[in-house]
């Protein structure tokens, strides 16, 4: 199940974790991605908490945790190759995986259909 | 004519969004009586008037260049050619600020990089930023640096830091998440100052924080701190307060350090009145991310030319507002351009030299004190400042020298009150000491202690 949050973030639930990821769109406004800090893996994390940073050579941003549970694993390519977010955001660039503490926190974001008219509406 | 960008009702609109019904009423912490105090100032005098009033004034210092002079403690009287002030004074370099629209003062950020250069070889590390406020400051940014990178909070501060740069680091972590020990001074045993801050060390420390010289001279190997440390994942964070003694001493990047604080004025810069100094910060290529301040780089133009960037600002706080690596946005440019320029007329062989005279002014200096009868050397190792037990007050010892015409030194009972050190006299020795000047103070010195 692939999801879209409006801070332009991805989730790919698969078998109750969660890969979260920045969308095309997102590495697209970012520019050229500079460094990426990820969390450690075990943190536990609210749904809104800051889980990461990503730093282009015009901004930094935060990574939202866009649900509630514990990291289970860390994109570790990110730290030598953090353009990889920029070349593939929705495949190779992933950030972290963690688990799904509550699944009704997934209500409420959008589908790849919804995210993508709400990126049209915002241009 | 004067400029006021706020209108009153932007004003009203602000103070209406807080909940605030009056301007003065943000300031009503400020005790009344202290807010506008009354300054008892003659109604008028003339300006002839008021200079010969203020030259009477100032005729009550004693300046450090006119006596034999052994003031230390962090701020160093040391031997500035005049070549430096003219070198700083020209018009291309003379300002005081950071520059915000950097990229067109491509000088000034030459001589930035070339200090940050200077400063991480001289600390043994391999990355500085274009300089912080002072050494205390410095100090205090590379306590929650340390946060940052370990995510733990509890810092150890060694006995033998300067106990103003204590104070500084604990007032500025007062309304952060750090947590401060602060350790005693034993200024007559550094072996057990140094054990004690590896005793101190555990899982939860995110950093230790030791000075080297410490502040009553002694030159310690830290190299088994760095080991404790590293054990613990605490980073090792090390203060320099007298930066020539990185002419002789191993530098703390040797040693094992993960951040190099330290006070710049040694190099350059005159004593101020207490500043403006420079602050030196200095970290390790992982931890640049978190180092906070600005930052030069090199880089190569659209043609391919060599030229200076401010680089990595996207942490700082005009970009990433609230969420900024630190509120640290600015430096000390003056101050520095005044170390850079002194530094690259020193070269390494020349600050070697300087600092070899410093030791050897020292060793005199340790030589006389030691061969009073009642005056005891604390140090059995030392750069350019040692500590001596009187067998009385050093507090009136230095008040009857100064009455004689010589400043001998810092009473460590002035930095640490109620600690009983009162009888401890910390001294320092530069290379602008002669050796009229140590045995006008031992000769002196003799006759008070008797």
């Amino acid at each position: 199940m692939l999801k879209f949050s409006e801070d332009h973030e991805w989730m790919l639930i698969e078998n109750g974790i969660a890969t979260i990821g920045i969308t095309d769109h997102a590495q697209s406004a970012l520019g050229d991605i500079v460094f990426v800090e990820l969390p450690e893996v075990g943190a536990s994390f609210n749904k809104g908490d800051d889980a990461a940073v990503v730093e282009s050579v015009k901004a930094a941003s935060e990574v939202f945790a866009p649900l509630s549970g514990d990291i289970t694993a860390i994109n570790d390519v990110l730290e030598g190759e953090p353009g990889t977010v920029n070349s593939s955001p929705m495949d190779d660039g992933w950030f972290f995986k963690m688990t799904v503490a509550d699944t009704s926190e997934l209500e409420g974001f959008m589908d790849e259909a919804a995210y993508g008219e709400f990126v049209a509406g915002l241009e | 004519m004067r400029y006021l960008p706020l209108t009153s009702s932007d004003r009203q609109l602000m103070l209406d969004k807080i909940g605030v019904r009056h301007v003065d009423d943000l300031f009503r912490d400020v005790p009344a009586d202290d807010l506008n105090p009354d300054i008892d100032l003659p109604r008028r005098k003339t300006e002839m008037e008021v200079e010969r009033y203020l030259s009477k004034m100032a005729a009550k210092n004693i300046a450090a260049g006119s006596v034999p002079f052994f003031v230390g403690g962090g701020a160093y009287k040391h031997h500035v050619p005049a070549t430096v002030d003219h070198m700083i004074q020209r018009g291309e370099f003379l300002t005081a600020y950071t520059p915000y629209q950097p990229e067109i003062a491509q000088g000034t950020l030459q001589y930035i990089f070339e200090f940050q250069t200077q400063v991480a070889q001289l600390t043994g590390m391999d990355v500085a930023n274009a300089s912080m406020y002072d050494g205390s400051t410095a100090t205090a940014e590379a306590v929650m640096m340390a946060r940052r990178v370990t995510r733990k909070k509890r810092a150890v501060v060694a006995g033998g830091l300067h106990p103003h740069y204590r104070a500084v680091v604990e007032t500025t972590t007062q309304f952060t998440d750090d947590e401060i020990i602060a350790l005693q001074a034993q200024p007559a045993d550094a072996a057990a100052e140094l054990q004690a801050v590896i005793d101190s060390i555990d899982e939860t420390t995110s950093c230790v924080v030791v000075q080297n010289p410490t502040i009553t001279g002694h030159v310690l190997d830290l190299r088994p701190l760095a080991e404790a440390a590293h054990a613990q994942k605490a980073l090792l964070i090390v203060v320099v307060t007298e930066v020539v003694s990185l002419g002789l001493v191993m530098s703390p990047g040797e040693m094992g350090a993960d951040i190099v604080v330290g006070e710049g004025q040694s190099i350059g810069n005159g004593l101020n009145f207490g500043g403006p100094y420079v602050g030196l910060f200095a970290t390790n290529q992982k931890y640049v991310r978190q180092m906070p301040g600005r930052l030069c780089g090199e880089t190569v133009d659209a043609d391919g030319k060599r030229g200076f960037v401010l680089t990595l600002s996207t942490r700082e706080q005009h970009i990433r507002r609230e969420k900024a690596t630190s509120n640290i946005c600015t430096n000390s440019s003056l101050c520095s351009l005044a170390f850079t320029v002194h530094m690259t007329l020193l070269g390494e062989k020349g600050l070697r030299e300087v600092a070899k005279v410093n030791h050897h002014k020292a060793q005199q200096l340790k030589a006389a004190m030691a061969a009073i009868e009642r005056v005891e050397v604390l140090n059995d190792t030392f750069f350019n400042e040692i500590t001596i037990r009187l067998p009385k007050d050093a507090t009136v010892v230095v008040e009857g020298l100064a009455a004689k015409g010589i400043l001998a030194g810092i009473p460590m009972a002035r930095l640490t009150p109620n600690a009983g050190m009162d009888d401890l006299l910390i001294m320092a020795a530069t290379e602008t000491v002669t050796e009229d000047d140590i045995e006008a103070l031992a000769a002196a010195l003799k006759e008070l202690v008797q």
